[in-house]
């Protein structure tokens, strides 16, 4: 196992056009951490520098604290994982996960001891004598990791494992993967153009856009205190609405009534004349269902539904507004960029599922207005973020994988703790 | 639903009437054409037979079907050994995966049957050869594989050698030119795999005795290593050594199997540097010269030993009648004269085993073999006899190619019992 670092890296491709654009970021040993962005955005790119398919135009690519930029992919000592993987009929699925080892000419009893750990991590341990035509798609999927876990890599990587599954598979392989990193304790890099998986995953989340880092953070600093109008409208699913807004003192003016900020976030936001105020589909609520007592954090207005949607246990109410055109064409830019097909002015609610609000009537809203966030059109920055409650949330995150990896450690024996040197000599 | 082609596609129109609602795990049984596995696959695979003709049918995702018949599509216009792709289906009912249309190649051979029996007539070493000149034919073209397996490659004989074709391009990735990177990756990938797949033949007791999967598998990056060195290596060398030395070149890149595109030669201080771009395409002035004067369609080995019977054919004529014979007409005649009825000489329960131009060639090769014993030319006629009497038996019955199966099936339907 292994940190990977990587220190201003730079892709250009033959016509000039840096594909990653000076990206710098430490991934942690033992870490999951996900790239994930629209397409376009770099991520396999980066993925492939880090196996060595891609050469590197400049920067430096260091795994466990040595450069590793003029090695073969062989010699770096990673693993793909699932890329492409094919199950060998005749062989038993001992067999089928011992083959890298046998190919490496390993000694009989340590091939024995590796691929017998391995089965107790997959739980695959009564299947090992087994032919893989009886085997079911997610232990298929196990014996493919079964064989990455042997080869003792430094890291394993996954580019978009789950794009092409069904469904119900996607969803069992990702929880699988989920568990066996957090038992293996293995660095983990994991390409996704999926916010879902990303945010589901990983114990960091890296969000690119057109080759470039926008954040780094746990899933939840991203949800809750996202950089900028990019990362806001990425994370999230339904997305955050983008609501037009004027100031005037600590007053936001919106097309669902005033906003009243906090004297810091008003400071924040002093000097623009026009705004967006991001506001996820859960700070809103149907205002016949608030507690008397909460009503005074947020506000009340009147709109009209156009469209609900109950799924039994949610429900959401499409509240269409009016928006300048400057703002129309920005997110219907945001919109294109994110490859989403959201109408985004049209707001998304989340009210409770037992809420009678019909369509095509006015409803009263409550709008809980402690956590919205304000963007600067022009740039996208999120002006009223807060760094360091964001901080706080990855700080922990970290401590709970720390806490993770180290009985996981406990779990696994032999050279695996030692990690780095003398593992190469079995990788295939 | 919806069908995407590619013109011409005649025989498209006969595979719509298939029902390409359904599962291909479910389809009938009286629709499908049983071929014998051809190796291992990811996906649920079945043939059909139409108008003659032999498809291979794939469900697979919609977008990798949508790349594999797109990336096909441009391997075949450029003359890369690969699988030719007919059309998809996608929008199926019920979500289902889009369904890849392929043809099947007529008269190949999976590994299965090549490493399995120990009488076929390659060795190891030819096999390996072969699928490392097809990698680094898919490098050269700027073919990231991916996937590289023997279970991804057919086999084709072509007179004494064999051709490698490339059937799955589900992983493929195209760039104007590969990194070092992507190469070494491909190469460990297909060592890798390679070695796995003779294994499990070794756990099915279906691999010779006399071959060692881990060493076959350990061989194949240095035979891909010399032979991308040898199409592609720059070379210095003094001015006064100029002529031979590029002619020598260019004659060792021909007898490797490759045609030399462009030749670069820079003088610099230390001698003149000569740079090489290899053609990625098989050459192929034979096969198209052999099409223009008798309409067959073979591959290169195969055409030019029968240009060459073609061309002795001529001269015989010419001495024979004592004036010119036009190339024309004497590829006419040799069409009706000698290759048709040789062709044609096979017995029904004999047919489909061989292709016709290889047989022809095998026919050829078997004349001179017997002429050789006897001390004397025995003639064409004599050793076709003997051919189909000896020689054409021991291709095995499993080995008859599906199209020539599938019209048996046909004919035999047809007649009342």
């Amino acid at each position: 196992m292994a940190s990977i670092e990587m220190k201003n890296i730079v892709k250009k491709y033959g016509d000039g056009f840096p594909a990653v654009n000076d990206i710098s970021l430490d991934i942690a040993d033992g870490e999951f951490m996900i790239l994930v962005g629209p397409s376009g955005c770099g991520k396999s790119t980066l993925l492939r520098m880090i196996v060595g398919l891609e050469d590197i135009t400049s920067g430096d690519m260091i795994i466990g604290g040595e450069r590793v930029n003029d090695k073969a992919p062989r010699d770096r000592n990673l693993s793909m994982v699932f890329q492409n993987y094919a199950l060998y009929p005749h062989m038993s699925v001992y067999e089928n996960i011992a083959f890298p080892l046998r190919l490496a000419k390993t000694p009989d009893d340590k091939v024995d001891r590796l691929v017998k750990e391995a089965a107790d991590v997959l739980e695959l341990h009564e299947h090992l004598e087994r032919k893989p035509a009886n085997l079911s798609g997610g232990q298929r999927q196990r014996v493919a990791m079964g064989r990455a876990i042997v080869r003792q890599a430094e890291a394993f990587l996954f580019d978009e494992p789950l794009s092409n599954l069904d469904a119900k598979l996607r969803g069992q392989m990702r929880t699988e993967i989920a568990r066996l990193q957090r038992r293996l304790g293995i660095t983990t890099v994991y390409v996704t153009h999926d916010q879902t998986e990303a945010m589901t995953l990983g114990d960091r989340v890296c969000v690119l856009r057109k080759g470039s880092i926008q954040q780094v953070a746990s899933p939840r600093e991203l949800y809750e205190q996202p950089v900028n109008l990019f990362v806001a409208g990425f994370i999230g699913s339904p997305p955050m609405n983008f609501l037009p807004a004027t100031i005037d003192g600590a007053t936001l003016t919106t097309p669902f009534g005033t906003i009243e900020l906090d004297e810091k976030r008003a400071a924040a936001v002093a000097g623009h004349e026009l705004l967006l105020v991001g506001i996820r589909p859960e700070y809103f609520e149907d205002a016949s269902l608030v507690d008397e007592a909460k009503k005074h954090v947020g506000t009340t207005f009147t709109a009209k539904v156009d469209v609900t949607e109950w799924l039994g246990d949610q429900q959401y109410a499409y509240i269409p507004y009016d928006a300048p055109d400057a703002i129309r064409t920005q997110l219907r830019d945001l919109s294109r960029e994110l490859d989403s097909e959201e109408l985004r002015t049209q707001a998304i609610v989340s009210i409770d599922s037992t809420s009678r609000i019909r369509e095509g009537r006015d409803a009263e809203f409550w709008l809980d207005t402690r956590k919205v966030h304000v963007f600067d059109p022009e740039t996208g920055d999120n002006l009223t973020r807060d760094a360091e409650a964001g901080a706080e949330l990855t700080r922990m995150a970290t401590e709970d994988r720390e806490e993770q990896v180290a009985e996981a450690a406990g779990g696994l024996t032999g050279e695996r703790s030692g990690s780095g040197a003398g593992t190469g000599s079995t990788a295939a | 639903m919806r069908y995407l082609f590619r013109p011409p596609a005649d025989e498209a129109a006969a595979l719509l009437a298939l029902p390409w609602e359904q599962p291909l795990a479910e389809w009938d049984e009286s629709l499908l054409l049983s071929v014998p596995q051809r190796g291992i696959s990811r996906h649920v695979v079945r043939f059909v037979a139409a108008e003659g003709s032999v498809f291979a049918l794939k469900e697979i995702a919609e977008p990798l079907a949508r790349k594999e018949y797109s990336l096909l599509g441009e391997f075949v216009e450029e003359g890369l050994p690969s699988v030719s792709a007919l059309g998809i289906c996608v929008d199926r009912p019920a979500d289902q995966e889009a369904i890849l249309v392929t043809r099947y190649l007529e008269y190949s051979m999976s590994y299965r049957h090549l490493f399995s029996s120990p009488r076929t007539q390659y060795s190891t070493s030819q096999l390996l050869d072969t699928m490392v000149v097809l990698l680094v034919r898919l490098h050269l073209a700027g073919v990231f594989w991916g996937d590289c397996s023997l279970s991804n490659t057919l086999f084709r004989p072509d007179a004494d050698g064999l051709t490698a074709y490339l059937v799955d391009a589900e992983t493929v990735e195209r760039r104007p030119e590969l990194s070092p990177g992507m190469r070494r990756y491909d190469v460990d990938l297909a060592r890798e795999r390679v070695g796995a797949e003779l294994m499990d033949l070794q756990f099915g007791d279906l691999l010779s005795a006399d071959i060692d999967p881990i060493q076959v598998a350990e061989s194949l990056p240095q035979r891909y290593e010399a032979l991308w060195d040898a199409v592609t290596r720059t070379e210095v060398f003094r001015p006064e050594e100029q002529r031979y030395r590029v002619a020598e070149r260019l004659q060792w890149i021909n007898d490797l199997g490759f045609d030399a595109g462009e030749l670069e030669l820079v003088p610099t201080a230390e001698g003149v540097r000569m740079r090489v771009q290899t053609r990625v395409s098989e050459p192929g002035q034979h096969r198209r010269e052999l099409l223009r004067l008798t309409g067959l369609e073979a591959q290169e080995n195969q055409a030019r030993r029968m240009l060459n019977d073609l061309r002795s054919y001529r001269a015989w004529l010419e001495q024979e009648s004592g004036r010119p014979v036009p190339e024309a007409v004497a590829g006419h005649r040799w069409m009706a004269e000698i290759y048709l009825p040789v062709v044609e000489a096979v017995p029904r329960h004999l047919a489909g085993r061989v292709a016709p131009a290889q047989m022809f060639h095998e026919v050829l090769e078997h004349r001179w073999f017997l002429s050789e014993q006897a001390g004397r030319d025995v003639g064409t006629t004599a050793a076709l006899a003997s051919y189909l009497d000896s020689e054409l038996p021991r291709t095995p019955a499993e080995m008859t190619t599906p199209a020539v199966l599938a019209a048996v099936d046909e004919a035999g339907s047809d007649t009342p019992s």
